[in-house]
């Protein structure tokens, strides 16, 4: 038999036990914090008083958050507000010294600030923070006017430094491998780490001073700076525009900057692109250099690219 | 206590954290290290550098991997293609165990790159525990789960953060990391007593041990890691061993880092408290 609970007549009733949280109450809980230390803070570096619906932001963060003896809750919650924009502005100056060169200190910072408002990081790692950069700047020109091409150039190429710096390397093919292949169906891949760059404007050597000058990334840009050892105001020609083509690659762990030849550009475009070896052939000799382009020569830039472990197995190949 | 479940029965002594202005200085003079705390998420890419420093690295020492973006407590699941990766690293460095936040982060997958406060409910115990158990199924580790310093807390709340600690933790059968540093800050921020948090965990379930130093503001502490280990945090070092037994300890420091013997000699001070604790018990 059920025994029922004894009761305490003499006992006052107790208060209603507090509503517990549910876990989509703690999920919208979580979306407005997040959208409250995500805000951009004032020029002053303080948190927007103005909440999003014209209401005092102080008012709304009351609502959620304790106040203590020292500290509102608006000024708590500014703490956050203001770690969460000195920590990506501060990875963002580390990873685009270029651009921030391009640009200047005040229209860098003000690009910094319109990208995360609108692109928040989505990756679990800061490194990927600069992912949607290129497009961004494409989308907003006025962000960057009248500098407009020559901070694209540069997003692109601060952004291929930090592929090369860590992407993936898969196995590499050597000649020997491609000695039996057709080369009318050979179809090669390019190593992850490396990307094909057709820049407005000769940026490759001054990106290589403003790292040294500012010795970012020296842990992986050693090589290149080796290789220049000149101060950054001896570079001024890269605001002289003029078509340079680039690889950005990594060896040995250390990421370099190749110029490549216009027909060069062309031939591992087509081959990144998934044409076939002769196809793509074709398509450097239509870039324009056919005079200079000779079989020994090829034979040799394949030598090179394959010595540097630029070439792999498709992926799709390889899934196949 | 010197080995535990939650950190795979080990008796690791006391390490520092890998960071590589120190690199140079390990790789050319080899110091003896108990052993490295490395943070995962500065390993979790596909190649370069970083994997071959790491590699180089467990060639000589022993390392214990600590994340900084499970975001045990985001209401939202657990990211798969995240934690192939993590396995990706546990089988390269075969730490022992792996830590992370008692905290969370991120949102509609949004990431904020912080230690975001849990507001102390048990509807966010019951998630949070519900992932550490996912997780430590999938990686086939033990977790030890780290307590954060902070800045705010939520009207919400319906415990205290020891409480809510050890909710989660005994719902999820896991370790605790157990920052005595972060108690200290979140002390002095809060104004409880830090004594009374730490004699109210599990001591049972500590797998490791933060120290840390931290900047301390007229009205707040802000937890940055740029210090030497202050005395108030030393006596809670000593207390928690008083009560968890020696246990791995590590020293964080991460910014305006000082040279690697610096650091290394300032977490060396931790073995004067163990030999302390050891003599105790004896
Ligand atoms: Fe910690």
């Amino acid at each position: 038999m059920k025994r029922s609970k004894p009761t305490d007549s003499s006992s006052k009733p107790k208060p209603p036990s507090p509503k517990r949280q549910t876990l989509g109450e703690l999920q919208d809980l979580q979306r407005l914090m997040a959208k409250t230390v995500m805000r951009p803070l004032t020029p002053a570096a303080k948190m927007n008083p103005c909440w999003t619906d014209g209401t005092p932001t102080r008012n709304v963060v009351a609502g959620f958050i304790k106040p203590n003896d020292r500290l509102t809750a608006f000024e708590r919650l500014q703490l956050y507000n203001r770690q969460y924009w000195f920590r990506l502005l501060d990875c963002f100056y580390e990873d685009y010294p270029g651009l921030r060169a391009v640009l200047g200190e005040r229209k860098f910072t003000r690009l910094a600030r319109e990208y995360f408002s609108a692109c928040p990081s989505a990756s679990f790692t800061m490194r990927n923070l600069g992912q949607f950069l290129v497009h961004f700047i494409e989308s907003h020109p006025k962000l960057v006017a009248p500098e407009n091409q020559l901070a694209l150039d540069m997003a692109r190429l601060e952004w291929a430094h930090i592929e090369a710096f860590d992407n993936a390397a898969e196995t590499p093919i050597t000649p020997d491998d491609m000695l039996d292949a057709d080369p009318q169906s050979l179809r090669l891949g390019l190593q992850p780490y490396l990307t094909l760059l057709r820049l407005n404007y000769p940026l490759d050597d001054f990106l290589i001073a403003v790292r040294r000058d500012q010795g970012l990334r020296h842990e992986a840009s050693n090589a290149m700076e080796n290789q220049r050892k000149r101060l950054p105001n001896k570079f001024k020609n890269f605001q002289r525009s003029k078509t340079i083509y680039l690889a950005v690659h990594r060896h040995r762990n250390s990421v370099f900057y190749k110029r490549l030849r216009a027909d060069q550009f062309a031939l591992l475009t087509a081959l990144r692109e998934g044409s076939p070896l002769e196809k793509a052939f074709a398509k450097a000799v239509e870039s324009g250099s056919a005079a200079r382009f000779q079989p020994k020569q090829i034979t040799k830039w394949f030598q090179d690219w394959s010595a540097l472990g630029w070439f792999c197995h498709r992926v799709e190949a390889k899934s196949k | 206590m010197p080995a535990n479940r939650f950190n795979a029965f080990t008796d690791y002594g006391v390490g520092i954290g890998l960071r590589i202005p120190h690199y140079k200085h390990i790789f050319e003079k080899k110091p003896v290290v108990d052993w490295f705390e490395i943070i995962s998420e500065n390993f979790m890419c596909d190649g370069g550098r970083p994997l071959e420093m790491l590699d180089k690295i467990l060639e000589q020492y022993r390392v214990v991997q600590h994340g900084v973006s499970m975001y045990f407590g985001s209401a939202e699941k657990l990211n798969r293609e995240h934690l192939k990766k993590l396995k990706q690293l546990v089988k390269r460095t075969q730490t022992p165990w792996v830590s992370d936040h008692l905290c969370w982060g991120s949102v509609d997958g949004r990431y904020t790159h912080d230690l975001l406060p849990m507001p102390y409910t048990f509807a966010a115990a019951k998630v949070t525990a519900q992932k550490i158990r996912e997780t430590r199924d999938f990686l086939e580790v033990p977790i030890a789960v780290e307590n954060v310093s902070s800045y705010a807390e939520f009207h919400v709340s319906e415990m205290t953060e020891w409480e809510f600690l050890t909710e989660v933790v005994e719902r999820a059968d896991c370790g605790i990391l157990l920052d005595v540093n972060n108690i200290y800050v979140s002390s002095f921020n809060h104004g409880f007593d830090p004594f009374h948090y730490l004699n109210n965990i599990p001591a049972e379930r500590v797998a490791q041990i933060h120290i840390a130093g931290h900047s301390k503001y007229r009205k707040y502490i802000l937890d940055t890691h740029d210090h030497p280990v202050i005395d108030p945090v030393w006596k809670l070092y000593a207390r928690a061993l008083q009560l968890a037994g020696k246990t791995a300890t590590l020293l964080e420091w991460d910014d305006h880092i000082p040279s690697f013997d610096e650091v290394h000699h300032e977490a060396l001070k931790a073995n004067r408290f163990i030999q302390q604790t050891e003599t105790a018990i004896a």
